[in-house]
């Protein structure tokens, strides 16, 4: 439990389109590279919509499962593979990323990437993950995974597209909405980011 | 309807198109500050009433908060799922002096020229949740001009743009989680969320702590700004203290003589998660020499 209470976050808005993209940002290798693959889906909102003003930060281990601490993703070399980087949805909500299958960080463990969400008119920014599809035992035996419904742990699982890469949708609202997670065990905070419904369903 | 207020009516929109459209299932009603004052009031209203009934105060903002229009359809309905972190987001990716020039902390040389409005320094520290500094770690910040226009290309607010002036700033945290920022203060602008709305003065902040966990993106705002509690994005935070939070304090020592206003703001991360080591604590500093 932390003993200073945390400033809030804020929506990125829709101006950070001059401020946060920057050169190769969603390139933590170069296209084509060996091992490269490519990591692609789409936006949307609880209407079905798409959503053109988000931007995706990703965070992952190499393909060997290694944390790497490097710096130098803001001004990428081509060459150091640093872990982290950041890609804009296009007019479509689409958005691409270079990178390679991250391995499992313990032996026998599902691999995954860790994702922050950001957008216009979402107040705060969500955390979620996407697990690689094909190491099923590992999946099963996930312990986020198995404490989800089977319908809701689909969310979190990218498809492989025939040619390598990873397919991998965010829905913020709705039937189908990903899972998005809360780190935070103080109660407070994140748990209650729906407390006015009840308020609200009494009224109605 | 005359055909000339409908021309004018056409320019309007023409000049100011929506950088925040309605969402879609909206009524075509036109909505006053009014009566968003009201649906921000009746929401602090049982806010307060549930913190009398002796529940813990909230922190963050509310991800359900419909006065901001936009938020309407891009909030998860469904509970966020608590899970522990594990490996990768016990660790934050790694920024240095390769990925930041010092000269990205002075948001007013980036040009020719000496950009309009009030010259500022913000400065403060990046602290987590048991009060250790965040050092080494990346800080970026953008903002409008002195007359609250962005230079991003759909901010279409009839304000001049400053030759002299882009808004964007970088850096590198130091050893004790301190960052400072030389810039302009920036004004209020006007957005399409219902009619008359403005936005506080404000500059967006984007931090990453020592775990991917604390990543956090918010906006800094002024001290005693009147547009306070009628802007749905700031009272999306119902709880006083927590909102207090993100507004910076005049700070007299921070002000640079004959040059500068000093604005003090430490930021404080959510609580590490990751059992740490002394070396780690300290020694955490990116590529700096």
């Amino acid at each position: 439990m932390s003993k200073l209470a945390p400033t809030p976050g804020q929506t990125v808005g829709p101006f950070y389109g001059y401020a946060l993209p920057f050169n190769k940002d969603n390139e933590l290798l170069a296209p084509g590279s060996p091992g490269s693959i490519r990591l692609q889906g789409t936006v949307y909102d609880g209407a079905g919509n798409t959503i053109p003003d988000a931007i995706l930060e990703i965070w992952q281990p190499d393909s060997e499962g290694n944390i790497v601490q490097r710096t130098g993703s803001l001004v990428r070399d081509g060459y150091t593979f640093t872990g982290w980087g950041r890609g804009s949805v296009g007019n479509s909500g689409v958005y691409t990323f270079t990178t390679v299958n991250p391995g499992p960080v313990k032996p026998g463990a599902a691999a995954f990437i860790s994702v922050a969400v950001f957008a216009r008119g979402l107040m705060n920014r969500l955390f979620t993950r996407v697990y690689l599809p094909e190491n099923e035992e590992a999946l099963a035996n996930d312990p986020l995974l198995s404490s989800l419904d089977p319908e809701r742990r689909k969310t979190l699982i990218a498809r492989r597209d025939p040619d390598g890469g990873l397919t991998w949708d965010i829905r913020l609202q709705g039937g189908d909405e990903t899972v998005f997670l809360d780190f935070q065990q103080d109660g407070s905070l994140e748990t209650s980011v729906n407390a006015d419904h009840s308020a609200k369903e009494n009224q109605a | 309807m005359p055909q000339d207020q409908t021309a004018q009516q056409l320019e309007s929109e023409e000049l100011v198109p929506p950088a925040e459209p309605h969402a879609a299932h909206e009524s075509k009603k036109v909505e006053t500050q009014a009566d968003l004052s009201a649906e921000i009031k009746a929401m602090g209203d049982r806010y307060a009433e549930a913190l009398k009934n002796g529940r813990a105060p909230e922190t963050m903002p509310r991800l359900d908060y419909a006065p901001y229009r936009s938020s309407i359809l891009r909030h998860p309905t469904k509970s966020l799922h608590h899970t522990d972190p594990e490996t990768i987001e016990l660790y934050s990716p790694a920024f240095g002096h390769q990925d930041v020039h010092a000269l990205e902390s002075d948001l007013t040389i980036q040009h020719n020229g000496e950009p309009q409005g009030e010259r500022i320094i913000v400065a403060g520290r990046v602290l987590d949740g048991d009060g250790r500094p965040v050092a080494g770690q990346l800080v970026e910040i953008w903002q409008a001009n002195a007359s609250g226009r962005y230079i991003h290309k759909r901010d279409q607010h009839p304000a001049p743009l400053d030759p002299n002036f882009t808004g964007v700033g970088r850096c590198i945290t130091g050893e004790d989680g301190s960052y400072s920022f030389t810039t302009i203060k920036p004004g209020a602008y006007p957005w399409k969320n219902h009619l008359n709305a403005w936005r506080p003065a404000h500059i967006h902040f984007s931090m990453f702590g020592s775990e991917f966990t604390q990543r956090i993106v918010t906006q800094m705002y002024f001290p005693g700004d009147q547009l306070f509690p009628l802007d749905p994005i700031y009272q999306s935070i119902v709880d006083q203290d927590a909102r207090d939070r993100l507004v910076a304090e005049y700070d007299h020592e921070l002000t640079s003589p004959e040059w500068a206003l000093g604005y003090k703001w430490d930021i404080i991360l959510t609580g590490s998660k990751r059992t740490w080591t002394e070396n780690e604590a300290y020694g955490d500093a990116g590529d700096e020499e």
